[in-house]
């Protein structure tokens, strides 16, 4: 049986964070949730741009004396992931704050609920009709060409 | 060394699910400072020391700390409400 390569296993690694960062961004109802999500999907971008620099027979990128350096891994992707690592925390202290926004002005963070109520304030705002939902429409819905949606 | 990294990713991909999967919210920042701490020992693994200290100090301090004081602010901070 081939072993597996130490490569294989961190690649597996990363993506796996970044998928699950994902299907909890997707698939979360609750906003707090949401950016935490976010950050885990952060923190598997970071190792996968840090993996694409990385050689396993090289040493750190750290030059040492006048001596001819032997093989060192790419510097530059590691750079990178610091800076992004810095800014993840910037983004993260940005949608918090909106988060917290959102929750003093609607007193809930289920996202359902949130879109419900933001939709109905922009509607009595404006005026107009509360948007019906798309997913279940009253009564039979129009066809395009008869409905006249540019009413 | 490979056992090592091995033993890191999984315990890393278990803490990312129980930030999802978990319903008491400190415990979900406690998980994704687990996540931010162990992904720095991997870096450190892949000779990239610099952002094992940036991620160790950024990502897994000033970042559950910032999480921690919003959920305060929120009043969901309580540790013992499912």
């Amino acid at each position: 049986m081939m072993p597996i390569e130490i490569g294989t296993v961190l690649y597996a690694g990363a993506i796996g964070l970044v998928v699950i960062g994902i299907a909890g961004i997707v698939l979360s109802h609750h906003l707090f949730r949401i950016i935490l999500a976010l950050v885990i999907a952060e923190a598997g971008a970071n190792l996968l741009l840090v993996l694409s620099g990385f050689r396993w027979d090289a040493i750190a990128p750290i030059i040492t004396g006048g001596a001819a350096a032997p093989t060192m891994v790419d510097p530059v992707p590691q750079a990178m992931v610091l800076t992004s690592i810095v800014i993840g925390v910037g983004v993260q202290a940005l949608a918090l704050s909106l988060m917290l926004r959102a929750y003093g002005a609607y007193k809930t963070l289920d996202i359902r609920e949130l879109q419900r109520r933001m939709s109905a304030d922009l509607a009595g705002e404006a005026g107009t009709p509360l948007p019906q939902s798309l997913e279940e429409p009253v009564g039979g819905r129009p066809l395009p060409a008869a409905g006249g949606d540019g009413r | 060394m490979i056992w090592v990294a091995a033993l890191i990713v999984i315990m890393m991909l278990v803490a990312a699910v129980t930030v999802l999967l978990v319903q008491n919210h400190i415990a979900a920042v406690a998980a994704a400072s687990l996540v931010s701490l162990l992904l720095s020992v991997l870096f450190a693994l892949l000779r990239a020391p610099d952002v094992a200290m940036t991620e160790a100090a950024v990502g897994a301090g000033l970042s559950s700390v910032i999480l921690a004081l919003a959920l305060r602010r929120l009043g969901l901070g309580s540790v013992k409400d499912a």
